[in-house]
Order: C-alpha cells, then sequence, then structure tokens
C-alpha cells in the first residue's frame, strides 16, 4: 500500500486532476431500490404502509388493532424493524394470526430499501392485501428514508407532549396520515391539542389525522377505515 | 442522526463517479447540505476518515456547503429564514413552503488521473 505523504507531488510527470461534477442525491441508491420494492408491491396488488413514531408510542399495540379490524376481511402482513434481534414484537403479530417477519437492522437507526427487500423476500406475499412495515422506534432516523411504501405514518402519543412537531419537524412532512395515540391519557397529561395541530398544520397542511387510543380502541375504526378504502383502491387498480 | 451510513452512501456515490472517469484517486468531494437535515458535518468527517481506508477516497477531503433553510410565505409571498418552525412574520400565515434547506447531495469530486497515486 502507498501511503507515504510525500509520494503524491514528488514526480515530474504530469497528474492528470479534473473536477468532476456529480450532483446526485445522497439518497439515491435508496430511492431506486425504494421504487423498485414498490413496483414488486404494486404487481402483488399489495397496499403497504410505513409506521414511524418514537419508542413506546403504541405502533405495535396499533397494528394489532388494525388485524383486529381488518384481518377477517383482507389479508395482511407485517414486517418488524427492531435495531436488536428480539422478536417480542413480531411474536405479538404472529400470536394474532397475522404472518410477520423480524429485520434486525443490527443496530441501525431505521429501516432502510434495502432491508425492506429482504424484508420482502422472507414474506409470503400471495394474496396479501395489505403490508404494514413498523419501523425503529425514532422520530428522526426514518424521516426522508424511503421503503417503498404507498403511504407513510407517524403515531404521536399523547404523553410524548405536544411539543413534537416543533422538536422533530422533519418525521411530519412528507407523511401522508398521522394517529394520535393514547388519547385515553388526555385527563391526566398537559397536551394542547391546538398547539400540536398548528404545529402539525405548518409543516404537513391538510394532513390526514386520527386521534385514536390502543388502549379502548377508540378512533382505530376511523384509520381502518382509511385502510380500507386504500386496499380496494389497490385492488381496482 | 445516521451519519455512518449517509457517509456509506457518499463514499458508493463517489466510487461510482470515480470508476466512471478512469481515477486513480479522489482528492476532494463537494458535499451540499441544507439547514433542514439532522446531518453533523463533524460525525460525516469522521466515519469519512475511517471508511475511506483502502478506497480510491482515501485522504480526501470533505467540503460542506451548508444552505440555510428559507420558507416563503403562501399569503404574502415573504421569504423568510425558519431558524424554527414559525408562522410567517409579516403576516403571521402558517401556510408556507420550504424553498431552501433540503438539499442533501454530492455536487462534484476531485480526482486524480494518474495510475501511480493510487492506492492499492
Ligand atoms: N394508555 C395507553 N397505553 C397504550 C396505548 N397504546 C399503547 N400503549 C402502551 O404503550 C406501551 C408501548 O406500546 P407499544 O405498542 O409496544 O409501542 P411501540 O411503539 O411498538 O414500541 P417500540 O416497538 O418498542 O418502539 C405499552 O405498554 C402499551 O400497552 C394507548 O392508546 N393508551
Ligand atoms: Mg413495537
Ligand atoms: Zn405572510
Amino acid at each position: 500500500m502507498c501511503n507515504s505523504a510525500s509520494h503524491t507531488h514528488d514526480h515530474d510527470h504530469d497528474h492528470d486532476h479534473s473536477h468532476v461534477s456529480v450532483v446526485e442525491n445522497i439518497m439515491n441508491q435508496n430511492d431506486l431500490l425504494a421504487r423498485h420494492n414498490q413496483k414488486l408491491l404494486d404487481a402483488s396488488g399489495i397496499f403497504a404502509i410505513n409506521i414511524m413514531a418514537s419508542p413506546g408510542a403504541g405502533k405495535t399495540s396499533v397494528i394489532l388493532k388494525i388485524i383486529e379490524e381488518l384481518s377477517d376481511r383482507y389479508k395482511i402482513a407485517v414486517i418488524e424493524g427492531d435495531t436488536a434481534p428480539v422478536t417480542i414484537d413480531a411474536d405479538k403479530i404472529v400470536a394474532a394470526g397475522v404472518p410477520a417477519t423480524q429485520i434486525n437492522t443490527g443496530g441501525n437507526c431505521h429501516l432502510d430499501a434495502h432491508m425492506m427487500m429482504h424484508g420482502l423476500d422472507a414474506l409470503d406475499l400471495k394474496g396479501v392485501d395489505l403490508l404494514i412495515v413498523e419501523n425503529v422506534g425514532n422520530l428522526v432516523c426514518p424521516a426522508g428514508v424511503a421503503l417503498g411504501t404507498h403511504a407513510n405514518v407517524v403515531i404521536a402519543s399523547i404523553p410524548e407532549g405536544d411539543d413534537k412537531p416543533y422538536k422533530y419537524p422533519n418525521i411530519y412532512r412528507g407523511i401522508d396520515v398521522i394517529l394520535m395515540n393514547k388519547i385515553d391519557l388526555l385527563p391526566y397529561v398537559d397536551f394542547d391539542m391546538d398547539y400540536f395541530v398548528t404545529g402539525l398544520e405548518m409543516l404537513n397542511p391538510g394532513l390526514t389525522s386520527f386521534p385514536v387510543s390502543a388502549k379502548t380502541s377508540e378512533g382505530i375504526d376511523g384509520f381502518a377505515g382509511w385502510l380500507e378504502a386504500r386496499i380496494l383502491e389497490k385492488r381496482a387498480a | 442522526m445516521h451519519e455512518l451510513a449517509v457517509t456509506q452512501n457518499i463514499l458508493n456515490i463517489c466510487q461510482r463517479h470515480a470508476t466512471q472517469e478512469n481515477a486513480s484517486q479522489v482528492t476532494d468531494v463537494y458535499l451540499v447540505i441544507g439547514d433542514l437535515s439532522s446531518i453533523i458535518d463533524d460525525s460525516v468527517q469522521f466515519y469519512w476518515d475511517f471508511i475511506t481506508k483502502d478506497t480510491i477516497c482515501e485522504h480526501s477531503l470533505l467540503h460542506f456547503e451548508r444552505i440555510a433553510a428559507k420558507a416563503k410565505c403562501l399569503s404574502c409571498e415573504n421569504e423568510f429564514a425558519l431558524k424554527q418552525l414559525m408562522p410567517c412574520p409579516q403576516c403571521h400565515s402558517a401556510r408556507f413552503k420550504i424553498i431552501t434547506g433540503e438539499e442533501f447531495y454530492v455536487d462534484s469530486i476531485k480526482i486524480n488521473k494518474n495510475g501511480e497515486n493510487h492506492v492499492q
């Protein structure tokens, strides 16, 4: 290996230096793979969502409720992203009678399109109507990392506080649906819904939102209805 | 944030373009990054020095061009700096569109084509 500092410029012969234009988005390769994933989903007639939220916001709990609401009529599959090789969440999904595969990100703070591709490989997609991806619990990193799903969903939970859109703005931009989960806790927490929604409106005007409780099931039917409409659109396409 | 993953993407892009150009060495990498991305330059630099060992990009310099976040009000067309999430300072409308600050790309690289400089 050549690593002597003097080497570079002690020759007399011409060095051919040039400045080459690149102009390539840093996420370009990921986005290409994401498009590939989406084509695969489209070819199978599957509607897919990417659920993002901080740890403990209630991603798995909401998914279980959606399974309750929809799995008698539609075939659902789940990809669980976790930073460690623990299958707690995936086990809960499987126990609810829905196929799930777990992607261990090896400490990585978000799923990416490449991991998603492996998740798709691991699942039997035949007949599946709805694919739910539970991203790694994180309010920063999954933003802007496309997986190839058709809709991005954020779950904000009441105990996290009403200032999250102001502190973590990126996650709320470019999403299609937001759930405000744990509304059963509103009486116990100082959460100013107007302040929260004002921040949200600046980042993502007119965003579809559902206040829900995965504990009492309040509001879950609204989100399930939204999903059902998307599933039927996909079937009709 | 996920600087390691981002830095790996940058390296892949540089390697691919350098190979296309038959480069033997990449000496400089120019990045354009908007302030709305939560990337820390120092961490990218740290990972860069580490992951470029034994590659065509070893010892190359990273240059960051940072772009400030700016918004344009959809009501009064006022352009304002978006240091934090806030309504239009002129008319207080909460409807605006972000016009700069989302940049996130490798703009260019400087390369050597002299075959003797490269690291094996
Ligand atoms: N009171 C109340 N508790 C809830 C609600 N939804 C979830 N929880 C509780 O919140 C905790 C975390 O829920 P999970 O569904 O595991 O959250 P998660 O987002 O999947 O968490 P990670 O996968 O670890 O990031 C559990 O103790 C749930 O029982 C809700 O609507 N109300
Ligand atoms: Mg979970
Ligand atoms: Zn204005």
